[in-house]
């Protein structure tokens, strides 16, 4: 078999080395009655041919994002990758290496993470990063834990706007933990009224800005809002390159940042994985979660980068860790670095530029269509369309026709009454005709209705 | 308390090596930041201009400029090339960490994984337009079924600690359907276990009461019975248990902790010793997760992604967090919301780590059932061969008995020789190899884990065996040089982690004022 | 009159009085290694016997300090949060943790003497 290395020969030798019969003898705790004696249920091995084919057969049968009109964002973003960060995170040491706890024969991965954890922290308008996480939604369920931590509450005030999956993310863990979440209801407009549900009891605000609807918010005043109750504030995003052109988490006075850095270096893969930011002040540095690279010198004086404030960490801490996390999304992290030094502060301008210039013009052609409606005033690159009748049948409408709508706001939200809108997401990779065709199909699909 | 006491401040200072003019040495090559290295003002990206338009971010622009370096993808390549350079891998060499198991990586699952089919689907698209997406996903449930003989998996959670947490949120969700939500709160674990099962405990705020293992390195029915109680919701048990070894007791243990009325959460960081020689839902298991990054070969990439697939028996299967997927007439159905069930919630946004499903599925396909057996039993064969070959120049904690996948050594055959596990583990770098798992599990004094998996061949292994020999004789001889100044020969030697943690730097900072 | 006493755990009181000072002992400053971190216990903090009272790090461990004896905390030791080497240049000096008015004279009978600790770490191996 293709990779296993030793044949029967060097098995033999090995087990008379050993000085047992044969292999069953190496198993023999395992109580008789519970040891299988056949083989698994599933086929035989395959040949790399065949293995092709099969799994080539189940990928043809979902829609590449690439192959239509693709206009679909709502936490994770379909992004042209350049060709050299994936050429690079195949690199086989940067692909195979393990977690970095030997930093001698690890300084690339460390360096990657200590470079990483700056521009992330840069991007951001924080202090300090970590070396990420899983992902966003799971970075902002850490956030909200190291609030509780922080401020000794256990209350947290989730806005309206926040991706629904992310809340529910936070709502199952506070209730594991035995902390309490204040929801507000779904904020289509960004009007919600969300410092008055803060209070002394609050240990953090969770608000998200571009929001789950598109809406850019200012997050200045509810930080403010959260401070004089002693409070924090969790500034969330999802799509990193939001951050070229609009205000950061921590020029609005932020105490945590999380998002999602899928958008870039990251390919969609149907949700996973993805890579969460995390980006905190400095005084906070000791409770926050995850692995932290960290500069230091080697005997010979030489600068080198190291794991270090460990002791925060489950394998030291145990029960007492700030949190149970073991790995990082290293490999992720890689891809979204290597894409963001290729494009620098002035490329990622300029690619947030093209995202929102493209949906500022998708925005104008679908406004143009009769009943159709958009529903933001501003936005970044995603947008809500309310359109007569469910969304989600016209989204199933406009699929069947060749193009992704967007994220009918039903699916993730069913019973808030907004069964009648879509999130619509523009970026780079949508061409005139891309939003042309969208147009188009939008306009067949509503005239036909009755 | 840190009983080992191991230095983290390099005491030994260093004579310098022959300096050249660019600090490189040959291959090995100095690289900066690309802070230090790159151009502010640059980019090596180019994107068109977009043709004038009236922006609609309204007042929420950025005030403060980025300040990020650009890099030409030249410049990219070169500075990426050369970091990756100072990192050994297992590509490169045998990595032979206890507990990790560092299996090769097949090229097939990284072609598999770049399919457009898989890699080029967003999780929210229409589930008419992702049904391949699904299948996969439910192919690799099925298999991983099969394996495990248990009744439901938890596809969504993210990393072997986040699926120990979907399975203890099971369990708590669980008893609190029982009713005894507030009188349950103990779980029962090994002081040999791996630190993220207490931690993920007291996440869910439940304390942790120890069940110490035997002499014999394994948990007893008794000692498990004298624990149990009406507090306890749950035992943790690894198994095969951090020591390498079978947890020979772990029926009757199953059988007491559910006569008590409590679950049992199986750690299956070691599923690659028994995976097609016994299943986990036969012996009792509750809630199993699963490394895909371990047993399943997906990339470690450097810390990470993995992915944490959770195996549930019938009682716990009720309480799966959503997403899970649902095959209704012909086609494949995502159910994304718990009304109408009794699902504990949400582990993440969207449905699970999809690039690893698919290397792992293309592992399992390529393997299949008899490539299975074999590599089990492989990495069985090779510890053990490791452990005979090795055991009568290093100690071991529970005497000559077979292990599993993993062969354990502690420190006593280092006692007068002034050297620690660590300083063995520093040689082992100049010699070319990535040394094994030290000091873990902590029950057993400075802890040498070493877990050759199925990948290795025979050569590969009678090197690493020969090599280890010669390091021990030399440290019984008493040659601490050659250990006390290791590791020469790596692009870094020995760092002060004391300063690191001390006095921590955290990013790159600008000389010149914002 | 002082008098040092030393914990299971490892604790010292340096007892003057009503007050007792409390910090790590020699021993356990050498076993940790390096200290990075230090936590102290606020000021005002009433602390039983066996309460976790503060922590201490070093670079691959992290321990809690107990309270020897109960009391309430009257002043803490600022310095060795920002210089946490202090803990292992001089332990039983400038690395105190914290300082308590001793609620119950009693319990330091169950306490040993540096002879007694001594002995007692001897046995540890």
């Amino acid at each position: 078999m293709r990779y296993l290395p030793l044949d029967e020969s060097e098995r033999e030798a090995m087990l008379t080395r050993i000085g047992v019969p044969d292999i069953e003898a190496l198993f023999a705790d395992i109580p008789a009655d519970k040891r299988l004696h056949g083989l698994l249920d599933i086929p035989l091995a395959k040949s790399e041919m065949a293995v092709e084919r099969a799994m080539s057969a189940i990928a043809g049968r979902s829609v590449a994002a690439g192959s239509v009109p693709f206009f679909l964002g709502s936490g994770a973003y379909r992004r042209h990758i350049p060709a050299t960060v994936d050429h690079l995170i195949q690199r086989s040491e940067f692909l195979t290496s393990y977690t970095p706890y030997q930093p001698e024969i690890a300084q690339g991965t460390l360096q990657v993470l200590f470079e990483f954890q700056t521009q992330v922290a840069e991007l951001t308008g924080m202090q300090v990063a970590n070396a990420s996480m899983y992902d966003g939604s799971t970075a902002c369920g850490e956030a909200m834990l190291m609030a509780h931590r922080l401020t000794r509450r256990n209350r947290a005030v989730i806005s309206g706007g926040l991706h629904p999956q992310y809340a529910d993310v936070c709502a199952t863990l506070a209730h594991m933990a035995g902390d309490r979440i204040s929801r507000l209801a779904p904020d289509l407009r960004a009007s919600e009224d969300i410092i008055a549900a803060i209070d002394d009891e609050t240990s953090c605000v969770i608000a998200q800005s571009p929001d789950f609807f598109g809406n850019p918010r200012d997050l200045a005043a509810i930080a403010e809002a959260a401070h004089a109750h002693g409070a924090l504030l969790i500034a969330v995003f999802t799509d990193p390159v939001a951050l070229g052109l609009l205000r950061s988490p921590g020029e609005m006075g932020a105490d945590i940042a999380v998002g999602e850095g899928q958008g870039l270096g990251n390919a969609l893969n149907f949700g996973g994985p993805y890579v969460g930011l995390f980006a905190t002040r400095l005084k906070y540095v000791r409770q926050m979660p995850g692995r932290l690279a960290g500069e230091t010198v080697d005997v010979e004086g030489r600068r080198s980068f190291v794991l270090t404030l460990s002791t925060r960490e489950q394998h030291i801490r145990r029960e007492k860790a700030t949190s149970n996390i073991c790995t990082n999304s290293g490999l992720c992290a890689l891809a979204f670095s290597i894409h963001l030094s290729l494009l620098g502060a002035k490329g990622l301008e300029q690619l947030a530029k093209v995202n929102h210039a493209n949906a500022v013009e998708l925005a104008e052609r679908l406004a143009a269509i009769p009943s159709v409606e958009v529903v933001n005033a501003h936005f970044f690159n995603e947008f809500v369309m309310r359109t007569p009748g469910p969304a989600a049948e016209l989204i199933e409408a406009l699929a069947k026709r060749g193009v992704i709508g967007g994220l009918p706001v039903s699916r993730l939200l069913p019973g808030a009454g907004l069964d009648d809108c879509i999130v619509v997401a523009s970026t780079e990779t949508n061409t005139g005709e891309d939003r042309a065709a969208y147009a188009e199909a939008l306009a067949d699909c509503l005239t036909m209705k009755p | 308390m840190n009983v080992q006491g191991r230095p983290t401040h390099p005491e030994t200072a260093a004579a310098m090596s022959g300096e050249t003019f660019t600090g490189n040495r040959g291959l090995d090559i100095e690289e900066a930041l690309i802070f230090e290295s790159g151009r502010f003002d640059a980019t090596g990206v180019d994107i068109d201009e977009p043709a004038p338009f009236e922006p609609k971010l309204g007042p929420h622009a950025r005030g403060r400029a980025l300040r990020l370096p650009g890099l030409t993808e030249p410049e990219a390549i070169r500075h990426y090339v050369r970091l990756s350079r100072n990192n050994y891998s297992i590509d490169a060499g045998i990595y032979p960490l206890g507990s990790c198991t560092m299996k090769h990586n097949p090229r097939l699952n990284e072609k598999m994984a770049r399919l457009p089919g898989f890699a080029d689907v967003h999780p929210l698209q229409p589930v008419s337009t992702a049904q391949g997406a699904l299948e996969l996903i439910e192919a690799l449930s099925n298999a991983l079924l099969i394996m495990t003989g248990m009744d439901a998996i938890a596809m969504s959670p993210k990393a072997g600690a986040h699926g120990e947490l979907c399975g203890m949120m099971a369990i708590k969700a669980a008893i609190e359907a029982r009713g005894e939500g507030e009188t349950r709160r103990v779980a029962l674990v090994p002081d040999s276990a791996h630190g993220t099962n207490p931690a993920t405990a007291a996440l869910i705020g439940y304390s942790v009461r120890s069940v110490p293992a035997g002499a014999d390195g394994i948990v007893s029915v008794e000692t498990v019975k004298a624990a149990l109680a009406p507090d306890v919701a749950a035992i943790m048990l690894t198994n095969p248990n951090t020591c390498g070894l079978f947890e020979r007791e772990i029926v009757g243990i199953a059988d007491a902790v559910h006569e008590a009325g409590a679950y049992f959460y199986c750690d299956g960081a070691n599923f690659n010793a028994v995976v097609g020689k016994t299943r986990p839902g036969d012996l009792g298991v509750d809630a199993m997760h699963i490394n895909l990054h371990k047993t399943f070969s997906t990339p470690h990439g450097g810390g990470g992604p993995g992915a944490g697939p959770v195996a549930l028996s019938a009682r716990l299967a009720p309480y799966a967090p959503v997403p899970f997927i649902r095959r209704e007439g012909g086609a494949l159905r995502l159910v994304e919301h718990v009304e109408g069930s009794e699902s504990f919630g949400r582990m993440c946004a969207f449905h699970g780590q999809m690039g690893m499903f698919v290397r792992a599925l293309s592992f399992i396909l390529s393997h299949g059932a008899d490539g299975l057996k074999q590599a089990s039993e492989d990495a069985v064969l090779s510890a053990n061969y490791i452990r005979a070959c090795l055991s009568d120049v290093m100690s071991a904690p529970f005497g000559d008995r077979s292990c599993m996948h993993e062969a354990l050594f502690d420190d006593r055959w280092l006692k007068d020789t002034g050297l620690t596990t660590l300083d063995f583990a520093k040689a082992m770098i100049d010699e070319g190899y990535h040394p094994m798992t030290v000091y873990f599990p902590l029950i057993v004094h400075g802890a040498m884990l070493i877990e050759p998996t199925e990948s290795e061949s025979k050569a590969s292994l009678d090197l690493f065996i020969m090599t280890l020999r010669d390091l021990a004789l030399a440290a019984k001889a008493g040659k601490r040089e050659r250990f006390l100044s290791a590791p020469e020969h790596s692009p870094r030697r020995r760092l002060d982690e004391t300063r690191a943690a001390r006095q921590p730097v955290l990013r790159w900072t600008s000389p010149q004022p914002a | 009159m002082t008098q040092i006493l030393y914990s299971k755990d490892h604790e010292y009181v340096r007892v003057e009085g009503e007050e007792g000072v409390v910090g790590i002992s020699e021993h356990a400053q050498q076993q940790l290694g390096d200290v990075v971190f230090a936590e102290v216990p606020p000021i005002g903090k009433k602390l039983k016997q066996g309460d976790a009272a503060a922590v201490v790090e070093s670079v691959k461990a992290a321990s809690d300090v107990f309270a020897p004896v109960s009391g309430e905390v009257v002043a803490v030791n600022s310095e060795v949060e920002s210089t946490p080497g202090l803990i292992n240049e001089d332990a039983l000096g400038k690395g105190w943790l914290f300082r308590l008015r001793l609620a119950d004279a009693n319990e330091l009978k169950g306490l040993m003497d540096e002879a007694a600790y001594a002995e007692f770490v001897k046995s540890l191996g």
